[in-house]
């Protein structure tokens, strides 16, 4: 954890009184920003300079740029609004080529050396964007007006209409190639996770740091203080910077406390699962080396401590949209954290005394205020400020801020020129992962504002601003007082709160939302919501705050309505004469800030997507340059190709004739295998075997055709009694995991006191088919007993040792139709197993097959596989439905029973061959009865597997046709209407090869 | 009032002012004869289909909150008719033809887009599987295309085609498929609805049922007893719950789905598609927003929210197809509970009790049977007889053994 | 989520499968009770509120359980194993 600490444990150290450079002319003094040291960047192609700790909102005002970009839907210049991840104007394209990165705000990028910037959405440039004429027809485009037209004529809405809507929409552009940078997820685990680092949660970090508790500090910026590092106050009588810095030297000391800035807490999940990304890169222009961009950190904290501040809400009035129009607690910060002018005439807009702390803040720096405008009567004015008394009600200046309008109180209206205005509607604690599950928000008039709900998550404690609390000493309080709280929960001892001394200046705000007017004032910046908007969707009906959200888009765009969504809320209650407990509420959803999809995936993507599960012969057959196939998980081998064979299907067949003419041999290590016993081990495969197997004499195997309780077949495979009270089963590859969990909920839930045990050991042996009239003779040579067909018939099994000795297990059980074996050894023995098989069986023929040909036997033999096995169909459906034994109760016999699933007419599998040796199937055609059209009420059924036989020199299928066990020997057609094609065939039964199994028991 | 382009001009020119409310918000009468319980998509499409088709003159939508503000509201968007089954595909088609016609029907833009939605496949068995069902779509009629590796390429070329661990063979291509603007569906329908005489009342929960002698009399509400001649309850998510007030236990479980939207983003894909080897399909709506979903959470819940163990599987499943997503940030997730059935498909059904209809059990693929779903049920409420499309969707289905299982899971509805 | 397992402590659920209602394990008789697999296999309480349910510890020790869970609020209020759970309703063998 160090290594990404240290770069950054503490806040920034300031540098006093640099000169004014010309390239940074809004750079003024102080600030926290490394004035000794130059950092370049580019925004749209042009170079500047900033300073290691700007943003690129901050090294971009300070070079006096104020348009950053442009809104969603009319087109308007936008700069920049907020400094923190608030932000709905200032977002960029960060990076170039495959590292391009939509929609970044320009407030929460760190600047790095070389840093590329563009802006966005628009053309065919910022300042010059053709696609403002929006903002000229937006009497037009009001909210939902695509909802009541571009009707007519029908179908010009997908071709003319919506083509060029969805050009103009959308902001930012993906790079459409791969991204090149990995990221990473981890677990963490803590008594107290403290989200933020302001003046609340440093002090609650240290509570319970210095209790014994393990605490980890996360907090979203990269210099931790919160507004300790945007204000002026004093904490302890050093400066809110210093007191930060030491605090998080302290914490950062200790061994029980992780320190984590970059870090942002994106949700809240159930019982105490916070889920964190940390930006480990995103401050250098490409990761270095080994190093994640980002990593996705699952959280587990007893407790959480909510100290993430406060977010000012902006004030409605006409043309408040300007760049140079911005927070008044930006403004602060911008010239506090980063010694930079917001203008050089800046004005006032606000409802409450953050205003004139603004006002003194920028003066102490030199900056003109010209004006501080608030619309309360009763306002303490202090001596020196522009007290102006009334309201904004306009703007001028297209690309930036050039004046106000302001109405007094007396009503007497005067323009004043300005080029910044700072805008304080009052602060919204910072509430939202409290409303993550589900748990709305609660109206506190005393400070105009929600706050978190009594129903909030158990253990997510708001401190400070996010509180309520919004004095430094209220925030030092109550981060103290809430964090000793939660760690004594915990069972640790909280020493006596040494909180140093700080203001604690009471709130003092009118609730004021906007100011009425003529003009088009905003509500949400990005999605251009504004104030007309809301009248709108009262006059038409969609009061619920859920409908003016929904209809005009209001809170839905990239900042999910940080600062518009109490302003919506409060104008609609305006509109209805009703509170804003009665109009609604705010909710919020998981992430708090947008999270990028690759930190979500981690490492699982492209061929690490999910696991590789290998067979013991993998390498084997590698070395024999095997095609492989994906099965599940796993990768088998598909076919060998031999030198000289051009397509899959010589190697195929080739692999098919010579298994049936000598031997061969293939990998089945995929099946599941499940070792079952104990004394009731063959009454409890009773109870999930549709049909008996504890008649079954040891030494012996049985087919099982395993049901689910609806009836329908779950699976089939072989078990093999190997003594007594010793059982082993096998399963198809896909329904290994299924049937165990199946298996063991019986065992446990349904049957608690049968004598049974299970134990799954897919993983434990590597086993392989070996098939075809040489079968024997071959393992003959391995096997260490005798394996003759009286010693080991057909069906037979047993423990034996291979080559001298090795344990294994011999099972003569046939997929293939053949004479055939599965023979099963330890896993780690099964590479040398199959290159022994290879090595014996030369004079023999021995061909090793892959899955390909694995499915051409079993087609040949009509065996069901999971095409068939498709978890629709029933014993009855594939021909096996005397194997449902009624005389026991068993898993699914009941309902396997119901009428619809015992028609007569019902489907049947059967076997298809076309009328024309040469004709080309399709797997999924249909069959229609000859003359009948193509219709679902001619639908008799489907082709469910589909091979080309090399015995029989044409394809050959598997399939379901109704009534199709009385249709042998009838025509129908094989449609495949998707490529157009028919083909005639005629049913036939399923068993195309030795019907009577001789040569299983060959 | 009738919408149109010149209405938007009009309007533009005289300040607005004409706009009226879209729709009522009516006092409750004592008794009307037909109330339909749950103002989402599929109970205000059915009091439209109610008004419009079979001629109802006193109709009344109750709901609890407000309107569109469950599934309908919380869906991603998705309309096709590429199902497999007979007892589906019939529906999901007449439903996909309701679609193509519903803007000129409500006088209302929901921006049905016909984008396509393509079912990518990665195996032989699915490909084979997808044969299947994409002859079984033509032979009702629907539309559908199988596409090679190729042709996949050449209509996104920006998938992971070379470096994936479960590579692309192909898709199931359904061109008529594709997204409507899921809010706009619910208001069009109220509006509809309204103009044709329905009283939509919202704020008006269902706390119960009156029933005397089998026969259903009326419906106790938050806002007082209102009676009814017939009863149509069409609110999936919640069936369960409102059904045990009528005493019936359900073939159903709630559970929670989530869906995802990005940042807005200039348009990069153009339809709608769905991974065939994890959990994850995707569209990029109007706006610019990728819109994107998985796997249900799995477990029983009523609450409208998930947790991170799917949140992270859908981004992989995301990211395993394209790549290229790294660097687009989610920027919502909700969730939404779904009425999952036990065999993955709905009901639209009498009941038990004389008077009382049911319709539910809409899985995750609700938004897409809206048009239909409001049609069929809206024939059952008016004529007591099943509509052709829908004569499969019985709750004795099971007692029968004709289970319509696309997904060939069994009695697990978290499987679905 | 988070289980509280009885043996094992607190686990992610993600290392559990979810099957569903605990009343799974009232399974019918085949033989003597057909008439109740539809209600059994079939039709669910599904409450909004308290409800016992199935969870296997498959990524764990293969434990079957019944958690005690809010279907409205996720709070878990206990969890016991299911073998207990069933034979406490009278399984046995």
């Amino acid at each position: 954890m160090t290594e990404v600490l240290r770069d950054t444990s503490g806040v920034l150290t300031g540098q006093d009184a640099a000169p004014v450079l010309a390239s940074q002319p809004m750079r003024v003094t102080g600030g926290l920003v490394d004035r000794s040291r130059s950092v370049r960047f580019t925004f749209d192609g042009k170079s500047y300079t900033g300073h290691p700790g700007d943003t690129l909102a901050s090294a971009l005002l300070a070079s006096g740029v104020k348009l950053m970009g442009r809104s969603f839907k009319y087109h308007r210049p936008r700069g920049v609004l907020s400094a923190g991840s608030e932000e709905p104007n200032a977002l960029v394209e960060l990076r170039s080529g495959a590292r391009r990165e939509p929609n970044t705000r320009a407030t929460v990028a760190e600047l790095y050396d070389g840093l590329e910037a563009s802006s966005q959405n628009h053309w065919p440039t910022l300042a010059f964007d053709a696609m403002a004429v929006n903002d000229w027809l937006s009497p037009f485009f009001t909210a939902g007006f695509y909802y009541k037209t571009f009707m007519w004529p029908a179908a010009f809405w997908e071709k003319l209409y919506e083509p060029i809507i969805r050009r103009a929409a959308g902001l930012g552009t993906l790079s459409r190639e791969p991204d090149p940078d990995a990221y990473d997820k981890g677990f963490l685990h803590c008594d107290v996770l403290v989200i933020g680092a302001g003046p609340a949660g440093l002090m609650a970090a240290l509570t319970a740091a210095r209790a014994g508790a393990r605490v980890i500090l996360a907090d979203e910026d990269f210099a931790l203080g919160g507004r300790l590092i945007a204000e002026t106050h004093e904490v302890g009588g050093q400066s809110g910077a210093g007191w930060a810095t030491s605090a998080v030297a302290e914490l950062a000391g200790m061994p029980n406390v992780r320190v984590m800035p970059r870090t942002t807490i994106m949700g809240v999940f159930d019982h105490g699962v916070y889920s964190a990304v940390e930006r480990v890169s995103d401050h250098f222009a490409a990761p270095l080396a080994g190093k994640p961009r980002q990593v996705l950190w699952r959280v587990y904290a007893k407790r959480a401590i909510l100290a993430a501040g406060a977010l000012e809400r902006p004030i409605a009035f006409a043309d408040n949209d300007r760049p140079g129009v911005m927070m008044a607690g930006a403004v602060r910060a911008y010239l506090n954290r980063w010694g930079v002018a917001a203008g050089k005439r800046v004005a006032l807009f606000v409802n409450n005394d953050d205003g004139m702390r603004t006002a003194r803040d920028l003066m102490a720096r030199g900056v003109e205020v010209v004006a501080v405008v608030d619309p309360r009567r009763d306002i303490r004015r202090q001596a020196g400020l522009p007290h102006m008394l009334g309201v904004v009600t306009g703007t001028t200046g297209r690309l930036g801020l050039t004046g106000i309008n302001v109405r007094r109180i007396d009503g007497r209206e005067e323009h004043v020129v300005c080029d910044a205005l700072a805008v304080s509607g009052g602060w919204n604690p910072t509430v939202a992962l409290t409303a993550h599950q589900s748990a709305r928000p609660v109206w506190d008039e005393k400070i105009s504002a929600f706050l978190a709900s009594p129903n909030a998550p158990a253990g997510l404690i708001p401190v400070g601003a996010a509180a309520g609390a919004f004095s430094t000493h209220g925030a030092l309080a109550s981060g103290a007082a809430k964090a000793a709280e939660a760690v004594e929960a915990l069972g640790f001892r909280a020493p006596a709160a040494d909180l140093p001394q700080a203001e604690d200046a009471p709130v003092r705000i009118a609730p004021f939302w906007h100011v009425p007017g003529k003009g088009r004032a905003w509500v949400d910046f990005q999605n251009d919501v504004t104030v007309k908007d809301v009248k709108l969707a009262h006059q038409e009906n969609f009061r619920s705050v859920e409908h003016l959200k929904r209809y005009t888009t209001l809170g839905m765009a990239t900042d999910q309505g940080k600062t518009s969504n109490v302003l919506g809320l409060a104008v609609m209650a305006e509109l209805t004469g009703q509170s804003i407990p009665e109009t609604g509420t705010t909710m919020f959803r998981p992430p708090y800030t947008p999270v990028a999809m690759g930190v979500l995936a981690g490492r699982s993507r492209g061929e690490e997507f999910k696991p590789t599960r290998l067979t013991p012969s993998h390498k084997w057959a590698e070395e024999r340059g095997a095609v492989f196939v994906e099965v599940g998980m796993w990768l088998r081998a598909q076919w060998f190709p031999r030198p000289g064979e051009t397509t899959w299907r010589e190697s195929v067949d080739r692999e098919v004739l010579a298994t049936r003419k000598a031997v061969g041999v293939c990998d089945v290590t995929t099946l599941g295998k499940i070792d079952i016993q104990g004394t009731d081990a063959g009454l409890f495969l009773d109870r999930v075997y549709a049909n008996t197997f504890s008649t079954l004499p040891v030494g012996k195997v049985r087919y099982g055709l395993m049901l689910r309780e609806d009836g329908i077949v779950m699976d089939d495979g072989t078990t093999a009694r190997m003594g007594e009270h010793e059982y082993v089963m096998t399963t198809t590859t896909a329904n290994a995991v299924p049937v165990f969990r199946h298996l063991e909920f019986c065992r446990q839930c349904l049957w608690p006191d049968l004598d049974v045990q299970l134990i799954s050991t897919t993983e434990a042996w590597a086993q392989f088919s070996v098939a075809g009239p040489n079968a024997r003779a071959l393992l003959s040579r391995i096997v260490d007993q005798d394996i003759s067909d009286a010693a080991f018939p057909y069906m037979a099994c047993g423990n034996v040792t291979v080559c001298g000795g090795l344990r294994a297990r011999l099972f003569r059980i046939s997929f293939s139709g053949e004479m055939a074996y599965e023979i099963a050894v330890p896993t780690r023995y099964g590479d040398a197993l199959v290159r022994e098989l290879m090595a014996q069986g030369q004079d023999l023929g021995v061909t090793p097959y892959g899955t390909e040909a694995l499915g051409v036997l079993r087609v040949e033999k009509g065996h069901v596989a999971g095409n068939e096995l498709n978890g629709q169909t029933t014993a009855l459906n594939m021909g096996l439905g005397k194997m449902v034994s009624k005389k026991k109760d068993s898993i699914g016999m009941v309902l396997s029973q119901r009428e619809e699933l015992v028609r007569e007419d019902g489907l049947r599998l059967v076997g298809i061959k076309p009328v024309d040796p040469a004709a080309q199937l399709k797997a999924g055609s249909h069959f229609i009865a000859l003359g009948k059209d193509p219709v679902a009420a001619n639908d008799d059924g489907w082709i469910t597997s589909l091979v080309h036989s090399p015995h029989l020199r044409h394809q050959i299928a598997l399939g379901y046709l109704k009534n199709g066990a009385a249709r042998m020997g009838e025509r129908l057609r094989a449609v495949n209407l998707l490529a157009k094609t028919e083909v005639e065939v005629e049913i036939v039964s399923p068993h195309f090869i030795d019907p009577q199994g001789e040569r299983l028991r060959g | 009032m009738k919408f149109s382009g010149w209405r938007v001009f009009r309007e533009a020119l005289t300040g607005h002012r004409g706009w009226t409310a879209n729709w009522r918000d009516p006092d409750p009468k004592p008794a009307y004869d037909i109330i339909v319980v749950g103002g989402g998509g599929h109970g205000l499409a059915t009091a439209f289909y109610l008004a419009k088709e079979f001629e109802q003159a006193s109709v009344a939508v109750l709901e609890k909150g407000w309107i569109g503000g469950g599934n309908a509201g919380r869906n991603t968007t998705i309309i096709r008719s590429n199902y497999l089954l007979d007892g589906n595909e019939p529906f999901y088609e007449f439903s996909m033809k309701l679609w193509e016609g519903l803007e000129q029907d409500l006088n209302y833009n929901a921006m049905v887009s016909q984008r396509g939605i393509l079912n990518l496949f990665h195996t032989d068995a699915q490909r084979d599987a997808y044969t299947r069902r994409g002859n079984a779509m033509l032979l009702h009629g629907a539309d559908a295309e199988l596409l090679d590796r190729d042709q996949v390429r050449t209509m996104y070329p920006f998938l992971n085609f070379d470096h994936a661990r479960f590579p692309i063979k192909g898709g199931l291509l359904q061109r008529r498929g594709g997204t409507a603007r899921h809010d706009a569906v619910a208001w069009g329908y109220a509006r509809g609805a309204d103009m044709r005489g329905v009283d939509i009342i919202q704020n008006c929960g269902v706390t119960g049922f009156r029933i005397e002698n089998g026969k259903v009399l009326g419906v106790e509400t938050t806002r007082g007893y209102i009676g009814a001649k017939k009863v149509g309850v069409a609110v999936a998510g919640n069936s369960s719950r409102v059904m045990a007030a009528a005493g019936m236990r359900l073939p159903i479980e709630s559970h929670v789905l989530q869906a995802f939207v990005s940042e807005g983003l200039k348009p990069v894909i153009d339809g709608v598609m769905t991974f065939g080897a994890g959990h994850f399909y995707v569209s990029q709506s109007d706006k610019g927003g990728l819109v994107f979903g998985g796997d249900i959470d799995g477990y029983n819940s009523y609450a409208q929210r998930g947790n991170l163990p799917v949140i992270e599987d859908v981004a992989e499943g995301g990211m395993a197809l394209m790549p290229m997503i790294g660097r687009a940030r989610l920027l919502r997730t909700w969730g939404g509970v779904m009425d999952m059935s036990m065999d993955g498909s709905p009901f639209i059904d009498r009941t038990g009790v004389e008077g009382l209809y049911f319709n539910g059990g809409w899985c995750y693929g609700g938004f897409k049977a809206t048009p239909a779903s409001g049609y069929c049920f809206a024939h059952l409420l008016a004529t007591d007889r099943p509509h052709a499309t829908a004569t499969a969707y019985r709750l004795d289905r099971f007692k029968r053994g004709a289970m319509i299982d696309e997904k060939g899971q069994g009695a697990q509805p978290n499987l679905h | 989520m988070l289980i509280p397992h009885p043996l094992l402590g607190p686990r992610d659920a993600q290392e559990f499968t979810y099957l569903g209602d605990a009343a799974l394990i009232d399974r019918p008789d085949g033989l003597t009770e057909p008439e109740k697999f539809h209600d059994y296999a079939y039709l669910r309480d599904n409450p909004a509120g308290v409800h016992k349910e199935l969870w296997f510890h498959e990524q764990g020790d293969r434990s079957w359980l019944v958690v005690t869970r809010n279907t409205v609020t996720h709070e878990i209020l206990g969890a016991v194993l299911a073998r207990d759970t069933a034979r406490g309703r009278g399984r046995s063998k």
